[in-house]
């Protein structure tokens, strides 16, 4: 039996060629190291090099949460065919719930944190609404599901920028109060390390993106869940003959994704700010999307490029800090507009096959018809 | 699987090329109905009167000559916009990317504007100057579309993918240069925006009356979309753009290059976003600013849907999209009901027009539904 | 006796779709050990039967006994415990899953949370020794041949303990070899009890194969009959209603001068293999050539790369005179090419247009449907009336969609069309599949009447009888080359089978 990777690809020779996908990801080590070398580079006159790469680091896990848990919500509806260009509408959306349902709980005399938490449970709850939606436009209805993914987008901007001023502005009597934000955890013993300890003290949802890479890489390619919904992504009428439930797998996996979109969003209001401004989540899950594609649809691609997309942001922000010791000739990289364009850039690049296969599941948008 | 065989009985009436237009209007007509009181809902349940609320919409868009003038102000972009969206779906292609399109309209035409009379040290005549600022920022529009529509063709990569994405580079572009080499250097300004435009380059209201702003880009929308409709169906390019947007194999058996009709239908989406832009600069703004193009892109496909991608129905569903914008701002300030209700009833519509099926169930209509034929998914 | 409890048996099942009585209670009895042959023609309701048994399809009426209980099979699920099993005409296997996770997915065995890998693989290999089907668990499926693909299929059923065995054509994509090889495993399955329907519409086959036959034909049944008690002619009558004589009454050809000149032609196929690999052949003015060979044997590449669909990477063809190598279509429409493609749904025509814009598809830039690009609507119309009345094109209006037309007047459409048009060339990939005889007669004697008209006519065809028919003389093509050309008055069955199977008269001789 031959063990080519790469079945339809044509024949290939170069090195670069033949390391297949495994060039994302030194594409990936590259782009970051660089980045990180100029940091290093402009901000070691005033201060170590350790504290530098730190405060790289730290920044750059931050930026990546959401953008991970963004691309893993599209990975579980898109692993089971079903598009999801909404990641951006349902983080917006349960950013928005999340921060009403923490301020509500305040209100009844929760402990702020408790409240948070609650926030958090309220925000992936309005995650999984919006996901239901898509769910039931994409596979009930058979909508066109980018279509469907700009309903929720629109509706989302709509629905929290009228709330939000109907409950604070028009209604001034009810101002709800912030609970302020989820408080860091530091991880014993590993967050009192020199140097490299500020990784290990992050606030709760940054853990939790970190651990559902690892379960869903784990749920997707090593369970039997993972081969019905890879099963159904692909070819449902095959899975259809084995006796698999194509519509349940799907509206499982797409609510599923809801969630994790909420959790994203509960990072902006209650973990990051601690207030809800319209329009916040500011394209970040269009970034997520461009990180599940470039990530090619695994969980650990996609949270490789979403910490390539923010180290990029990490690298502007640094830039900001050591903004006097920039030299002018490099001052257009303290822009946040240049630097911003990156994720998008190299999606595109990643897109054209130039770092490998970048290949949906088959049937990704494609509603399921059964036989009558 | 068994091949159904559709046998039509002696006595159905007979098609000819305008068959079921009645049908066609019907289930937008009820969906835009259906949006309205799901949006009535939403505003009583969040403690505001819905019929108040409408009839100040109603009013603000309609209710004087000045409401009127606005409401075309407002469905002039819409209209070019939804025509860019309109004939990409004709041509098999969804260009989320009208947004980035019109950007880059916008930001050639203002440059075009104020720049190049600066560059040549010289007045240019109107008569050169509105046309150049126009067809500039088509074609920069018409420019930024035809990359996706080249890399689809090319290499295969989807377009909803790479107008996305280049709809943020466009943004971030577009910021950059706003808030940097195009900003408007005068003392008093502190946001990011072009200078204005010379005068030579202002496209004319068609009204004396200084209230009424509507200008001569909303005939321009309107000659524009009964040019387009020309090209669909009356040229053999609409047939060639039809033809791939239909059936790729179709079309290599009928002899049409496919990548070259995909670049040119992405050049047309995009030109046509790109005078969105420009007649926005050209005949209202006088200048391009950051926040003016927000939100097109996402709009225009809802119209282009709503208008069930026929250049005439993207006419009507522009005024009616341009006529709830217009009529927003009074209704606010009537009712205190926020202006953003305005897009829950446009996403409400968008979702109604695309998930036809739930209106036909709700109304129970019976007769056969229309296809639009698009990409679906990342397949390609 | 337990053995005359039949191992499935079907009653009086009756199933209506939009429009078609695909099912009119049909009935089966297979028993236990058995191959049951399920023979009809394209539509007869073989496939829709048999979908209604694997739980696919509800029956209107009629009813499902297993082992002689009744048996409710609303999944596939149902039919799957019931110990049914299905391989479908179009395989249910993903491609970029292993042979092992094709296998397992629905009935997945665990090892704590995870899929346990090691215990399938054993499972599939003990399975493949059993039966002696020959499979490594761990292949990638999409990189296998499809003759392997099937073995996977027939392992998914039996790793689900299945009884009965369905087939749904399953030579359809087999070379010979790889069908004898399939009959083998076949009868090594019933000599372990599982009973076996095979579905056919090729009366060899179910000849060579089968116990039992039963006929269907318009979705009822029509008889059934055992190989011993009939033979080719009887079935063919059975299964198209009369007697069928594929023969079309044609004069002599006249062949003039060479139209077509292809040589050392070669084409690779989507999976970039080299399908084509270096035909030669050439078809007079005058006069059919067929060409005949077992599916996939590189005829759709052929056809593809001398219509310009897709591109050679080595050789010539030559038209009249004119090098037209890797010419585009357009070049060889206006070249005077006309072709009646295998698949007209993918490539002839476009289902949502209207007929009148179906009658110009590849001739919509040419006077005068198109003056200066701009479309003469009058024209087009005026072309679609005359065509559909012409071409006897059953249709309410020129302005109805293609789509709702049935095959055979959507065909029409499509000959019409290509006929109508002064041309040197007509290639014909496969002209009548899936249509009735009317229509099948139809379009035969049109092909006759352009050839008698002075064009050279390419006509490929699966149907061996199709060929001999119509055809002047008979290229056999096997494995991406013409391995001969011979005469279609002098050919006989025999000696073209042996042909297609890749067997020359010089190997012949020398055994």
């Amino acid at each position: 039996m031959t063990t080519q990777a790469l079945p339809l690809a044509q024949p290939q020779t170069s090195f670069w060629s033949r390391l297949g996908n495994a060039r994302r990801y030194i594409m990936i080590a590259t782009v970051i190291g660089i980045l990180l070398l100029i940091t290093v580079l402009i901000g070691r006159v005033e201060n170590t090099v350790a504290d530098i790469v730190a405060s790289f680091i730290a920044t750059t896990i931050t930026f990546a949460t959401p953008l991970t848990l963004g691309a893993l919500s599209g990975l579980y509806c898109e692993r089971s065919g079903v598009v999801n260009i909404a990641i951006e509408g349902m983080m917006l959306g349960s950013c928005f719930f999340g921060f009403i349902a923490a301020g509500y709980f305040k209100g009844l005399g929760l402990p702020d944190q408790t409240a948070l938490w609650l926030g958090v449970l309220i925000a992936m709850f309005s995650g999984l609404l919006f996901a239901a939606l898509h769910a039931v436009l994409s596979i009930r209805f058979k909508v066109n599901q980018i279509i469907s993914g700009t309903v929720i987008n629109i509706l989302a901007v709509g629905l929290t920028g009228y709330l939000n001023r109907q409950l604070f502005f028009q209604q001034g009597a009810h101002q709800l109060q912030s609970a302020g934000t989820l408080s860091r955890m530091p991880i014993p013993l590993l967050s009192d390390l020199p140097l490299i300890g500020g990784v290990f003290n992050q606030p709760p949802i940054t853990y939790l993106a970190l651990i559902l890479v690892i379960v869903t890489q784990f749920v997707i390619f090593k369970t039997v869940w993972g081969l019905r919904t890879r099963a159904v992504g692909e070819h449902p009428r095959a899975a259809d003959t084995v006796g698999i439930n194509v519509y349940k797998m799907r509206y499982a996996n797409v609510l599923i994704g809801g969630a994790i979109a909420g959790l994203a969003g509960a990072f902006f209001t209650l973990q990051s700010v601690g207030a809800f401004e319209p329009g916040m989540t500011a394209g970040r899950g269009f970034i997520a999307l461009a990180a599940l594609i470039f990530g090619n649809w695994s969980p650990v691609g996609a949270f490789a490029a979403a910490l390539l997309f923010a180290s990029a942001q990490a690298f502007q922000i640094n830039l900001q800090f050591y903004s006097a010791l920039v030299p002018p000739e490099l001052d257009f990289l303290k822009k946040s507009q240049i630097v911003g364009m990156l994720p998008y850039v190299l999606t595109m690049v990643a897109l054209t096959g130039i770092v490998g296969r970048t290949t949906a599941p088959a049937e990704d948008g494609i509603p399921y018809e059964k036989g009558e | 699987m068994a091949k159904a065989t559709v046998v039509i009985p002696p006595s159905a009436p007979k098609p000819n090329r305008f068959s079921g237009l009645g049908q066609k209007i019907l289930v937008p007509i009820l969906a835009v109905f259906t949006a309205l009181v799901i949006g009535g809902l939403i505003i009583l349940i969040s403690g505001g009167n819905p019929l108040e609320a409408y009839r100040g919409l109603i009013e603000g868009a309609f209710g004087t000559t000045k409401a009127i003038s606005e409401t075309f102000i407002w469905a002039t972009p819409y209209i070019f916009a939804g025509l860019a969206v309109a004939i990409a779906f004709k041509g098999g292609l969804f260009n989320i990317g009208a947004e980035g399109q019109l950007a880059l309209g916008a930001l050639a035409a203002a440059w075009l504007g104020y720049g190049l009379p600066r560059m040549l040290d010289t007045t240019i005549p109107a008569i050169i100057h509105v046309p150049l600022v126009v067809i500039g920022g088509a074609l920069a529009g018409g420019l930024w579309g035809a990359i996706p529509g080249w890399l689809k063709a090319r290499t295969g990569a989807h377009e909803v993918i790479n107008t996305i994405m280049m709809n943020y580079i466009a943004l971030g572009l577009v910021s950059f240069l706003l808030n940097g080499p195009m900003k408007d250097p005068s003392p008093t300004n502190v946001i990011a925006r072009t200078p204005s435009i010379a005068e030579t380059a202002h496209i004319g209201t068609i009204f004396a009356n200084p209230a009424l702003r509507v200008h001569w880009g909303t005939l321009l929308a309107l000659i524009v979309a009964f040019l387009i409709w020309w090209l669909l169906w009356k040229t053999t390019v609409g047939f060639e753009i039809r033809t791939v947007g239909t059936s790729s194999g179709a079309a290599r058996y009928a002899g049409i290059n496919v990548g070259r009709t995909i670049v040119l239908t992405m050049f047309l989406s995009g030109g046509l976003a790109g005078l969105a832009g420009a007649v926005e600069v050209a005949g209202l703004n006088y200048r391009h600013e950051l926040s003016f193009a927000l939100g097109y892109g996402f709009d225009a496909i809802a119209i282009a849907l709503l208008g069930r991608t026929h250049p005439f129905g993207v006419v009507l569903a522009s005024i009616l999209f341009g006529a709830m914008r217009s009529g927003a701002t009074r209704m606010q300030f009537l009712t205190q009901i926020p202006v953003d209700i305005i897009s829950v009833v446009q996403a409400l519509i968008l979702l109604f027009v695309a998930a036809d099926e739930i209106i036909r169930y709700v109304y129970r209509i019976r007769a056969p539904k229309e296809e639009v034929i698009m990409t679906r998914g990342w397949g390609g | 006796m337990a053995d005359q409890i039949s191992a499935l048996e079907i009653k009086d099942i009756t199933k209506q779709f939009p429009g078609v009585l695909a099912n009119d209670k049909v009935s089966l009895n297979l028993k236990k050990g058995e191959i049951h042959a399920l023979l009809g023609e394209n539509g007869a309701g073989k496939t829709t039967l048999m979908n209604m048994v694997y739980g696919l399809y509800h029956p209107d009426h009629g009813q499902i006994f297993v082992n002689g209980q009744e048996a409710h099979i609303k999944e596939p699920t149902d039919a799957i415990n019931l110990g049914i099993g299905m391989v479908h005409q179009h395989f249910m296997l993903i491609p970029v899953f292993t042979v092992a996770e094709n296998i397992v997915l629905g009935n997945e065995t665990i090892k704590g949370l995870q899929l346990d890998r090691r215990a399938a693989s054993q499972r599939i290999r003990e399975l493949s020794q059993q039966f002696g089907l020959e499979i490594d668990p761990n292949a990638m499926t999409g990189e296998l041949p499809v003759g392997v693909q099937q073995r996977v299929e027939i392992i998914k059923a039996l790793y689900r303990h299945c009884n009965v065995l369905i087939l749904d054509e399953p030579t359809a994509v087999l070379t010979p070899q790889e069908a004898d090889d399939l009959f083998r495993i076949m009868r090594e399955l019933t000599q372990r009890g599982v009973s076996i329907i095979f579905i056919s519409h090729k009366l060899k086959e179910v000849l060579a194969i089968a116990d039992r036959i039963t006929v269907l034909r318009g979705g009822r049944v029509v008889g059934e009959t055992t190989p011993q008690t009939s033979d080719e002619h009887s079935l063919a009558a059975m299964m198209v209603g009369r007697e069928v004589l594929l023969t079309v009454e044609k004069e002599k050809a006249q062949p003039k001068e060479v139209v077509l000149h292809v040589e050392g032609l070669r084409v690779k196929d989507k999976r970039e293999h080299e399908a084509v690999a270096g035909v030669m052949l050439e078809v007079r003015a005058g006069e059919v050539l067929g060409i005949a060979g077992v599916q996939g044997n590189g005829q759709t590449e052929l056809v593809e790369a001398l219509t310009g669909l897709t591109h050679s990477f080595g050789g010539k063809m030559i038209l009249a005179g004119q090098d037209v190598t890797n010419a585009t279509p357009r070049r060889l429409v206006d070249a005077g090419i006309a072709h009646v493609p295998e698949d007209r749904h993918q490539f002839g025509m476009i289902k949502s247009y209207p007929i009148a814009d179906n009658m110009i598809l590849n001739t919509y830039h040419q006077e005068p449907y198109a003056r200066r690009r701009t479309m003469n609507n009058k024209a087009i119309e005026e072309h679609a009336k005359r065509l559909v009345a012409q071409y006897d094109v059953r249709t309410p209006s020129v302005y109805t969609k293609g789509e709702a037309l049935s095959g055979g007047n959507q065909q029409k459409m499509v000959v019409a069309r290509e006929f109508s048009r002064p041309i040197k060339l007509l290639i014909a990939a496969q002209p009548t599949r899936g249509l009735d005889v009317g229509s099948i007669e139809f379009i035969h004697k049109r092909i006759i009447e352009q050839r008698d008209a002075g064009a050279a006519v390419l006509l490929v065809s699966a149907e061996l009888d199709e060929v001999m028919s119509v055809s002047d003389r008979i290229a056999v093509m096997y494995r991406g080359k013409i391995i001969a050309t011979v005469e279609a008055k002098t050919a006989t069955r025999e000696q073209l089978g042996l042909l297609m199977a890749g067997i020359t008269p010089e190997q012949v001789a020398q055994k």
